[in-house]
């Protein structure tokens, strides 16, 4: 192929690239230099207010939320993997529920926010059978609509994001190791401590990971359910863009979404490398 | 044996925990004061006139994401395959950058590029188009790319130019028909994620179905969980389709790398 | 443990499978199958895929179990014992070395499980590698390795510890024609040295009777032969045999007593053959000889040369056409169109009773 027939090929991806630019990188990087200015201004008084005491809360409410539904998610998502696995491939068992995960997982906070608010609001279902029943009540001052709610609602769709992501990882535990390690001599303890499990480890490690990336960044259910205050960031976010006693400090948001995505990149970095490595094995 | 019993045991605790919402919903929104039933809260589906909009709204927007992506999305990938195959990584990259970048990062920056778009194009929430493709982008990408895998592209179309066909003819009548499955996968699942789209769309002030929902969850709650529940229930009916669509391939939404 | 054993102090143990029987829903898998193999043989199962031979392999491993019937291996019944307690190796098609540990911890992997010493364990292990030719790459992994490579680890790791029984699964189906020529010497030559009793499960002919000492041929879920290689080959007893193992010619016959007249000569019949009406025989192409010949039976089709021989496709006149074999020198003048008489040779052939 001569030269030029190399470069005029490349030269057709530039509308895709050009695309790319006007409305992902552009405000990206319109995010990551806004939270160096202030007025128009090279400045790093945002930035410094990164750590203030409120600032420095929300975050460590964030990370607590993050953390929490991510490691609940993986672990009980891995569980209704493993449940899934074990059944008939094409039965319609499987079927509905990968279809439901993929719901559940990707549609949209706010249908899950309102799902809790029938079930465990003030006149929900579940709230008002305990009421007349056993004379529970569950809705105590509405903590639904605080920090333990949100861990709550999250959980609702963390596991279902893991069932996504780990049940390819399952899947690809061939049958040949485990028919391998018994004729070897294994129990079907050692082949799980020796094998299975090892072969597992970075693809559970890699998924917990998205899960907490997944819950830091998501939005939508908050902004539903959370009406007063701005326990975690992407709601200081909010407040940042809308509200008026935060005198639209602009740049403030900025500096609070620069934030996000450092959080947010270093935790995708480390699932990368971690599974990059090693998803190889489990193809 | 014991280990039958715990799989029935888990399994009735998983259904009980994701149905009772749903359930919830059901009850919740076809309950009537004093008692009984109603579908007053459904009915304001197709009634409520900011309800019904804002549906039509959010179609549109997906039918115009799906087309968007797919303008943007199936020349480039068949280009790059065809052509420019070192670039294959690079353009991978940038199609699964948008994990990476949360929406909400996206809206808060976006504003400048906006005030352009809506200075030129228009004012109204259909523009809302352009960042919704950046969104779908990562996973349409991984469903026209696991198509585009299972066909030798290269060879098809070396054959048919052999034969006298243009690259035009190439792409649309011979690599297109051929991974189907792969354009219908992509364009469900961007149909669903517009359809739950909340979080540019309620930042920029505009009334999707979403934002509606949330808007009447204050003033009229029954009609936000029955919308809720009506909008769950579709995007289960799409991503359900999309299962049979595929059969024969290997579900890959979700190793993502 | 330090040395490799000779065939001659082998301590192979004698296989029994009494009566198997495996069904999978209506198909039938193994219907009443039996096979006894001697200490330290290598038996190869043949068969066309369903006939059941993996089925008997898997059954035999512990892997999979009868409806009914049962296994005996060194005298002892196995039939009920879980396949990690059978003291078996096996080499499966492919895919069956554990990625994420280096060819050494696969190879030792068995002596683990058995609470072998890491000291010791090293040594078997290098060992085994040393056996099977592969001493330099123990530090590697699986995907750093060809696939004749991973299948010679994998060979390695069901030797390491000393099974009474070793089992290959179609261990060369995976693999490019010139690399399963070379392994499956080496796996002959290994089994060999160590006199371990063989299974070798195949679809592929050739390895079967290249390498075997006894093949059996199978047929939906039952053994139609089972006889050293040669035998099958020149003395098949049932059509099936005949048609499946090597190229066969059905030609007219007309058996009558112990011999049948073909192409104008009386051959001797082999045991199981029709011996009266119209018949078909089962003639190998090298039974066959075609010479140039103005009142000749046939008329050359096409030729075609293998290297050492010609093949020659005739067609008799008023008959089948059949294919026949000839050295270089005699098929010189055997061109398409040229008139020929094809004749048959003494040896035994099997007639089968006419369609």
């Amino acid at each position: 192929m001569s030269r030029r027939s190399g470069l005029i090929p490349s030269l057709a991806l530039l509308p895709f690239l050009a695309y790319l630019t006007l409305f992902l990188l552009i405000p990206t990087v319109t995010v990551i230099v806004g939270a160096f200015q202030e007025d128009d201004r090279f400045s790093t008084v945002n930035i410094e207010a990164l750590s203030s005491p409120a600032a420095l809360r929300t975050l460590r409410n964030s990370i607590l939320l993050s953390g929490s539904t991510a490691v609940i998610g993986a672990v009980f998502g891995a569980l209704l993997s493993y449940l899934v696995v074990t059944a008939p491939p094409t039965s319609l068992f499987r079927r509905v529920v990968v279809s439901m995960a993929g719901v559940l997982a990707q549609f949209g906070g706010v249908t899950l926010a309102f799902a809790f608010i029938a079930t465990l609001g003030f006149s929900g279902v579940v709230t008002e059978m305990l009421r007349s029943t056993v004379g529970l009540d569950v809705f105590g001052s509405g903590w639904l609509f605080g920090l333990p709610g949100l861990i709550l609602v999250y959980t609702y769709f963390q596991i279902p994001l893991m069932v996504i992501v780990f049940l390819p990882a399952l899947e690809g535990l061939k049958p040949q190791w485990r028919e391998a390690a018994l004729s070897s001599g294994a129990t079907t303890r050692q082949y799980w401590l020796h094998v299975g499990i090892p072969l597992l480890r970075p693809a559970f490690l890699g998924a917990t990971l998205l899960l907490f990336a997944n819950a830091f960044a998501a939005y939508a259910t908050a902004a539903a359910l959370v009406s007063q205050g701005n326990p975690i960031l992407p709601l200081l976010i909010r407040a940042g863009l809308t509200s008026e006693v935060l005198l639209g400090r602009q740049n403030l948001a900025f500096a609070l979404a620069f934030e996000m995505i450092l959080v947010v990149a270093v935790v995708m970095t480390a699932y990368a490398l971690l599974v990059r490595r090693t998803s190889r094995w489990l193809r | 044996m014991g280990w039958r019993l715990m799989r029935w045991a888990l399994l009735l605790l998983f259904a009980v925990f994701f149905v009772v919402p749903l359930y919830a919903m059901l009850d919740f929104s076809t309950r009537q004061a004093g008692g009984g039933r109603t579908g007053e809260a459904w009915a304001a589906l197709v009634q409520d006139p900011q309800l019904s909009s804002a549906i039509i709204t959010s179609l549109l927007l997906a039918a115009l994401t799906v087309l968007g992506m797919l303008l943007l999305l199936l020349p480039t990938m068949i280009w790059v395959r065809l052509r420019v195959p070192k670039a294959t990584r690079f353009v991978e990259f940038l199609c699964l950058l948008p994990l990476a970048i949360p929406a909400l990062v996206i809206v808060v920056g976006m504003r400048n590029v906006y005030t352009w778009v809506n200075y030129l194009i228009s004012d109204s929430a259909l523009t809302l188009t352009f960042v919704y493709i950046v969104l779908v982008l990562p996973y349409a990408y991984r469903a026209i790319d696991s198509a585009l895998s299972g066909l030798d592209v290269k060879t098809l179309s070396e054959a048919a130019r052999s034969l006298g066909a243009g690259w035009p003819t190439v792409i649309a009548r011979i690599v297109v028909p051929n991974i189907w499955s792969g354009v219908l996968s992509a364009a469900f699942i961007s149909v669903a994620l517009v359809l739950g789209e909340f979080t540019i769309a309620s930042l920029t002030n505009y009334e999707n179905l979403q934002v509606v929902i949330n808007l009447l969850g204050k003033s009229a709650a029954r009609v936000s969980v029955a919308a809720s529940l009506a909008s769950l229930i579709f995007a289960t009916v799409l991503l359900m389709a999309l299962s049979y669509v595929g059969r024969g391939r290997r579900a890959q939404e979700g190793s993502l790398l | 443990m330090s040395t490799h054993r000779t065939g001659a102090d082998s301590t192979g143990v004698e296989v029994v499978l009494d009566g198997l029987t495996r069904r999978f829903g209506d198909v039938v898998a193994l219907d009443r199958f039996d096979l006894t193999i001697a200490p330290g043989e290598m038996v190869a199962l043949l068969g066309p895929s369903g006939c059941g031979k993996t089925t008997a392999l898997r059954i035999l491993a512990g892997l999979d179990r009868a409806d009914s019937g049962h296994v005996r291996v060194g005298g002892r019944d196995l039939t009920e014992v879980p396949a990690n307690k059978r003291d078996m190796g096996m080499v499966f098609q492919a895919y069956s070395l554990f990625p994420h540990m280096t060819v050494a911890d696969n190879v030792a992997f068995g002596l683990r499980m058995r609470g072998v010493g890491q000291k010791q364990r090293q040594a078997r292990a290098a060992e085994m590698l040393d056996l099977v030719g592969l001493q330099t790459q123990g530090g590697r992994y699986a995907h750093q390795l060809s696939g004749g490579q991973q299948q010679r680890v994998a060979l390695a790791r069901a030797l390491a510890i000393e099974p009474s029984v070793l089992l290959l699964d179609e261990p060369l189906s995976a693999l490019d024609a010139k690399v399963r020529t070379q392994l499956r010497e080496e796996i002959r030559r290994v089994q060999v040295e160590v006199g371990t009793t063989t299974v070798f499960v195949t679809h592929d002919q050739e390895e079967a009777l290249a390498i075997a000492d006894r093949v059996g041929v199978m047929s939906e879920g039952q053994l139609e032969q089972i006889a050293p290689p040669e035998e099958l080959y020149t003395r098949p007893r049932t059509r099936f045999v005949a048609e499946f193992v090597g190229l066969t010619n059905r030609l007219p016959a007309t058996p009558d007593g112990a011999a049948a007249e073909i192409l104008g000569s009386q051959v001797p019949l082999l045991a199981g053959s029709a011996t009266a009406g119209a018949g078909i025989a089962l003639v190998r192409p090298e039974s066959l000889s075609v010479a140039p010949s103005g009142d000749g039976n046939a008329t050359v089709v096409t030729r075609s040369f293998l290297g050492s021989l010609c093949r020659v496709v005739c067609e008799l006149d008023g008959g089948p056409e059949v294919v026949a074999q000839a050295l270089i020198e005699e098929a010189t003048d055997l061109h398409p169109g040229v008139r020929v008489r094809v004749t048959v040779s003494r040896s035994p052939v099997l007639v089968v009773a006419g369609d």
